[in-house]
């Protein structure tokens, strides 16, 4: 008889803070290799589509940071939500409500042109996302209202407000009746890095900014403090003098903000109009880069490319070697799995022990 | 350890050599909205993929990228396809109108097809179907086959290729029965097959008793199935879902179409075009007409004879709007432009569109 | 039969796998475990549950089989989050990705075939009484079985030694533990059965509701029932008639279209999520009340310090 025992190291090990991703990957290839052998894959040329064929090519890289941008700033604000302990759910709906915000300029005035166009929607996106997200936020301040569950329908109703906008006030009157908005005029378009090379735009840049800054934020500055340990007690803050209505009213006007940005970033940036749907799930999506990255801003910039990796991986592999979709979407599962099992190493210690001994010890 | 070696040798060595063999052949790619699995609109379109390598054999190897969505991907997964030697990309979903073009733009010598759209340049075609036709055959069997008067319609989305089905089916209704009425539910999707089968549902129980559906599930085929009363089909041929309850269905058939635009550039004859075809191209097919008396089926396949010959056109004045304005008058008939961008009702239709 | 009794039947039926799913839910939160792959155990349950009644042509035996899929899914879970103590709201879902991954690939044989359907209840004389009778006596198994397990759970939870003790694990581990209470082991069995509920809900999908097989064909609906498991407070009852609720909106914004009342359908659809906000509002108003009820080591993780 055999069994695990987790035991508690007495502080993080920082040996395996460093060994996890390794051991996490290295575990992914195998069970990887396995999973394409049965499917009659070549686990070699799989694994090569999945991690290195999207990284070979310039262009391949651009659309890399253009898949990752809206992940990690995403993902960014919900680490403060996170570690302050407001658990919101809902940041697909502030994604889409900062979309709409910010494309009211470029759609409803598409005369109004210059410099200022972009900064302003981009501010309008971020307010945009803020104030959806302020809902749950002060329901639950006000109310005491779960926020997993109000955050999580007022998803549900922004997608179908953003269907009804575009199918109707905003719709293209040239566009002969069917659910888009006007193209944008280019000074509403978020412009590209390195255009000669490829379409990866400002929106990357604004993601690694927003992670720099949470990370300074929450890791020097007294703000920052007062998340962490409202995050861990409630009690312990109170008596500390913190307020736990003010920093859940922050929390979520942060990644609230954040996700409205990535909306408009994504809307201006890569697709260049509003349409039905504008997300492929990005706010659900960025809740795992959120914990992947440990909830630090920086380790989100690296869990955000891993996960942006993952699904051009996946699409080359439907390619290159007609693996299906599906057993993309299974092996993107996985990867996940043996991430989070991997960092458990770095705060606990695995023994796997016999019964016998283990009675023995206990008999001693 | 040694064959270990070799064995990750020989698998390299195939991984380099996989691409080398098939230069000689036209690489066609699909990008698809859904999987092929939703046995609607992304089946049919696959389906006609596999007529067209069934057809083409040795000359093409295809690929496809399946739940593609509308957004920034579309653009990155049309020009992966292009990157990988595709020659020829069908792009099946309205939505990827732009990212076609701007990919289109980058890669001249490929030659792209999107479907249902309205922009085309010089490497890029549009074809779309005039699925309609058929509603207005299925409109003149359920008015022959309805005791209430009534059908129930579920639509997906209020956009103009529903709105046109909506129009034809009660056009065709109202030649035999002119006081015929259709209910209408939004189902806010394509694909949600217990919510279609609620809808059919709550239609039943208003009263309609005839049940036809532009969604993409067979949900409500098998809801009518279960309450015992007729319906028609959407996209394939429901026929198993309904053996008692199915009178026909409007069959997405592409294969037709995939064969020659590929024929096209294998000949080196292809040109861009636009084109929007019919039961008279064989894109539009009816799935054989069952569950009625032979004399309504005698009628069905009369109106689908004459819209083949062209002598029929479903949207031939004299036809009213909804609000009591006159459309078109009478032998006149509606363009292509306003069939494409239709957004509103005719007469008879009990139902507020939505704007 | 007739038109109120139909739509009774009609929401029946949206109800009954949102409870089921909701009341597995409960009982995992009720031990101080926050499961967000609700709806990858339900998938999975109803890609079985689909197989299963197609080879063997019986759908009971599909629906047993979709209880043991949802069950073996859950394990995962529970492995990952109480053996190797992983964050439980990514790993959740991460359960659902893969679950909604490895039923579409498991499904792909079965996609475009009509499904066996279970069917419902027949006594001669109760189920031709008018009015009550078709939603009393007529409704299909998987209707009773759900109304049953709102009163085995409830009375589990607040009339058993063993619901105390679930209870006290879900409200502070650490106390539970230093009784010698087996805190690991109470939770892998609240998991296991949360996941055994969401199989089931999927095989009301599959053999009642639509008998079909399409991919992601839950369409959300776990999500829902996380929802309600906050909406009802954590109470059996609650669920019953949030489920319900939520149920009768759903058709009832189904119907008012069909009438051709002229609101925006987007609108009309999402009339069930906005109601469920307002009411989980006007509930939480109370806050002694909720306080009470939530589990306090919701999604805490546990180890047992020796």
């Amino acid at each position: 008889m055999m069994r695990i025992e987790i035991v508690k190291r007495p502080q993080h090990s920082a040996l395996f803070s460093a060994l996890s991703p390794f051991i996490a990957l290295f575990l992914t290839l195998i069970a990887g290799a396995i999973l394409f052998s049965i499917l009659g894959k070549n686990p070699i040329s799989a694994l090569y589509s999945y991690f290195v064929e999207p990284l070979t090519e310039v262009w391949s890289i651009h659309e890399l940071l253009v898949k990752a941008a809206p992940l990690i700033l995403i993902a960014v604000g919900l680490s403060v939500c996170f570690l302050s302990n407001n658990w919101n759910i809902g940041a697909e709906g502030q994604f889409i409500a900062g979309g709409i915000a910010g494309s009211i300029l470029p759609v409803v005035f598409p005369d109004f042109q210059g410099w200022y166009v972009l900064p302003i929607m981009l501010l309008l996106g971020m307010a945009g996302g803020m104030a959806y997200a302020t809902i749950p936020a002060f329901l639950k301040v006000r109310f005491n209202t779960n926020e997993i569950l109000t955050s999580l329908m007022l998803v549900y109703v922004a997608q179908l407000f953003l269907d009804w906008l575009v199918r109707g006030p905003w719709r293209n009157p040239q566009g002969y009746n069917f659910p888009e908005t006007v193209q944008f005029s280019d000074s509403a378009i978020l412009p590209a890095i390195w255009p000669d090379s490829g379409r990866a735009h400002w929106g990357f840049a604004l993601a690694i900014i927003a992670a720099v800054v949470v990370w300074f934020m929450l890791s020097r500055t007294l703000n920052g403090f007062e998340i962490k340990v409202l995050g861990r007690s409630s009690r312990a803050g109170r008596f500390a003098g913190f307020s736990a209505g003010r920093l859940t009213f922050f929390a979520f006007l942060v990644s609230g903000a954040l996700a409205g940005l990535a909306g408009i970033a994504e809307v201006s940036g890569a697709v260049g109009q509003l349409r039905t749907s504008i997300s492929p799930g990005y706010g659900f999506t960025a809740i795992i880069v959120a914990f992947l990255g440990r909830l630090n801003p920086l380790g989100i910039i690296a869990a955000g490319l891993v996960l942006a990796l993952s699904y051009l991986g996946g699409e080359a592999a439907q390619i290159s070697l007609g693996i299906s979709e599906k057993s993309a979407r299974i092996f993107q599962g996985i990867i996940l799995f043996f991430v989070l099992a991997s960092d458990s190493l770095i705060y606990y210690r695995i023994r796997i022990v016999s019964r016998l001994s283990d009675t023995a010890l206990k008999g001693a | 350890m040694k064959k270990l070696i070799m064995a990750l040798t020989v698998a390299a060595s195939f991984a380099v050599a996989g691409p080398a063999l098939a230069a000689d052949k036209l690489k066609i790619g699909f990008i698809y909205i859904g999987p092929p699995g939703d046995f609607g609109w992304t089946y049919q379109h696959d389906q006609g993929r596999k007529q067209l390598e069934k057809e083409l054999g040795d000359k093409v190897e295809t690929t496809f990228l399946e739940n593609v969505p509308e957004g920034a991907d579309a653009e990155r997964s049309i020009e992966r396809l292009a990157r990988a030697g595709n020659k020829l990309i069908f792009t099946t979903s309205f939505g990827y109108m732009d990212a076609t073009v701007k990919v289109a733009q980058k890669f001249p010598d490929v030659k792209f097809e999107h479907a249902t759209g309205y922009k085309t340049a010089e490497n890029v075609s549009v074809y779309n179907s005039r699925f309609y036709e058929g509603r207005y055959v299925q409109g003149v069997i359920a008015a022959k086959m309805s005791k209430t008067g009534v059908a129930g319609y579920i639509g997906s989305f209020p956009i103009p290729e529903v709105v046109q089905g909506i129009n034809s089916f009660i056009l065709g209704a109202q030649t035999v029965n002119p006081n015929f009425k259709i209910k209408v539910i939004w189902a806010n999707s394509w694909f949600d097959p217990a919510k279609e089968a609620d809808a059919a549902k709550a239609l039943i129980d208003q009263g309609v008793d005839i049940i036809t559906q532009h969604t993409d599930s067979t949900a409500a085929m098998q809801v009518a199935a279960e309450r015992k009363i007729k319906a028609f089909g959407q996209a394939s041929d429901m026929i198993k879902f309904g053996p008692e309850t199915q009178m026909t269905s409007i069959v997405d058939n592409w294969g037709p179409y995939y064969i020659e635009r590929a024929k096209a550039v294998l000949d080196g004859t292809w040109k861009s075009h636009n084109v929007f075809e019919g039961m008279k191209e064989g894109l539009v097919v009816m799935a054989p007409y069952t569950n009625m008396p032979d004399d309504v089926k005698k009628l069905a396949e009369e109106t689908q004879a004459k819209i083949t010959s062209g002598e029929l056109k479903p949207f031939t004045g004299p036809i009213k709007k909804q609000d009591g304005s006159e459309w078109l008058k009478a032998g006149e008939t509606a363009d292509d432009k306003t069939i494409l961008s239709m957004n509103f009702y005719v007469a008879g239709v009990d139902d507020k569109l939505p704007k | 039969m007739t038109m109120f009794e139909a739509i009774l039947l009609t929401v029946a039926t949206a109800a009954t796998p949102l409870l089921i799913a909701a009341l597995g839910e409960l009982v995992v939160e009720r031990s101080g475990v926050l499961n967000l792959g609700v709806e990858g155990m339900m998938v999975m349950g109803a890609v079985t549950g689909f197989a299963v009644a197609q080879y063997t042509g019986s759908a009971w035996l599909g629906m047993f089989a979709a209880i043991l899929a949802g069950a073996a899914f859950s394990l995962l879970f529970g492995f990952l989050t109480l053996t190797l103590i992983t964050n439980q709201v990514a790993t959740g879902l991460a359960l659902t990705l893969l679950g909604l991954g490895a039923s579409a690939m498991i499904g792909e044989s079965f996609v475009g075939l009509p499904g066996v359907r279970m069917d419902s209840l027949y006594i001669r004389g109760l189920t031709d009484i008018p009015y009550v009778g078709r939603v009393l006596f007529g409704q299909d198994p998987i209707f009773y079985i759900s109304i049953l397990l709102t009163i085995g759970v409830a009375w589990f939870l607040f009339r058993t030694r063993a619901g105390l003790t679930l209870r006290a694990v879900g409200d502070n581990h650490t106390s539970a533990h230093a009784l010698g209470v087996p805190v690991v082991r109470i939770r892998y069995l609240a998991v296991i059965f949360g996941g055994a509920c969401a199989g089931l809900a999927g095989a009301q999908l599959s053999l009642v509701y639509v008998p079909q097989w399409v991919e992601n064909m839950t369409s959300g609906r776990g999500w829902i029932a996380l929802a309600l498991v906050v909406f009802a407070s954590w109470r059996p009852w609650r669920i019953l008639a949030g489920a319900y609720l939520f149920g009768a909106v759903t058709i009832g914004q189904l119907h008012a279209q069909a009438l051709g009342i002229g609101v925006p359908s987007q609108l009309m659809s999402s009339l069930p999520y906005l109601a469920t906000i307002i009411v989980l509002v006007l509930i939480s108003r109370n806050k002694r009340l909720t306080l009470m009820n939530t589990p306090t080591s919701l999604g805490k993780p546990f180890v047992p310090d020796r």
